[in-house]
Order: structure tokens, then sequence, then C-alpha cells
């Protein structure tokens, strides 16, 4: 069964700019070596946390939409739990109302970047 | 004349700011699903200190408070939102 679900997930903030993209692109080959099909890769990139996580106050943020097999889910989650580089991951599986919602945004998000070209 | 003028005052109804019907908006604008990504439009659904407000406030229906709640709680996981806060507004 082929879900649609969203990750969201905060680096430390140490990280250089390379270190922070391998980490991304680690978890982005993990889920294209199981098959799964990405539809957003979205760096959100330096953010200010709402409360300290490991007594750090900022993080780098990304979010990674993608299409998978239920089955996936729970290794790839271990991959972030054991990944040192990883503050906080949050895993969600989209229902279609979701899906919907995303989409638009996205829609939005094109046309407003042509509007600026 | 003034006697009067006393006794049709009250024969109108007196003047009480009468309550507006609240009502549920997510059924309103038609919303299906809240995004917990979007904290500035969550802060509508909390407190000062960062906490849930009731139904009974917002006018939310049941099943889109649920979602609120939901909402709201993942985005305190990925520290969009604070669990505990002081003045947010």
């Amino acid at each position: 069964m082929v879900n649609q679900y969203e990750t969201v997930f905060i680096m430390t903030p140490v990280l250089s700019e390379e270190q922070m993209k391998e980490t991304v692109s680690k978890f982005r080959d993990y889920l294209k070596s199981k098959k799964a099909d990405i539809v957003l890769d979205d760096s959100w990139g330096m953010r200010k946390l709402a409360y300290p996580i490991q007594k750090k106050s900022t993080g780098f943020f990304h979010l990674l939409e993608f299409k998978a097999e239920g089955e996936i889910i729970k290794e790839y989650e271990v991959a972030f739990k054991r990944d040192e580089r990883i503050m906080r991951f949050l895993t969600v599986k989209l229902d279609k109302h979701a899906v919907t919602y995303n989409e638009k945004k996205r829609r939005i998000s094109k046309e407003k970047e042509k509007a600026n070209a | 004349m003034a006697q009067q003028n006393s006794d049709i005052k009250y024969l109108t109804p007196i003047a009480v700011d009468t309550k507006k019907k609240k009502y549920c908006r997510f059924k309103k604008s038609k919303i299906k699903y809240i995004d917990y990504k979007d904290p500035n439009f969550l802060l509508k659904f909390v407190n000062e200190q960062g906490r849930l407000l009731p139904r009974r406030i917002t006018g939310t229906s049941t099943k889109y408070q649920k979602k609120v709640a939901q909402a709201v709680k993942r985005a305190r996981h990925i520290a969009l939102m604070p669990y505990v806060g002081d003045l947010l507004k």
C-alpha cells in the first residue's frame, strides 16, 4: 500500500552548510534506495526554535514529502533516531485533504516564483 | 409629560449588547486540512500561555477542534510553537 508521507526534521546548528546538505542527501538517498517517490524537498534554512532543544535555540529545518510503502517508515525513522545531527523529527501520513492542500500550496508558490522571474 | 416619557422608556426593550452567534470557521470557509507547519495561524487557537482554547470560546466544531488540537501538538513537537509560553500575543 503506497501512502504519501511528510517528514520535518531539525538538524543541529553546529553543522556547516555542506554537512547540512550531506545529512539531507543521506535521507533523500535512503528513500530513493527504498523506491520511494520524492514529491517535495524543501529547506527552510536556519530557524529559531520556540524552546531550546539540546541547549540550542536554533536549527536547520528541512521538509521532505514522499510517496512510499508503509513498511519502510519504521526503519526510516530508526535512521533518524541514530543520527546525532538530527535534533528532532516528525513523520506524518498525509490524508487526502492534506495532499490536496499541499498541492495547492506548491502551485501557488510556483506561480509566485514565475511572477518574480 | 415627564411621566409619559418614563413609561415609554420601559415599553421599549432596554438595549443590552446582543451576543454574536459563534460559528466554526473551518466549516464556514470550507477548510479541510489544518497545517501544523503554520504557527501563526494556530496561534488563534491558544491562549497567551500557549494552551489550547476550549471550543466554547473559539466556536470550532468538535470535528475540527480535534484536528486543531492535533496540529498544535505537532507544531509543539517540532519547536514551531512552545509547550509553555508567556505573552505569546
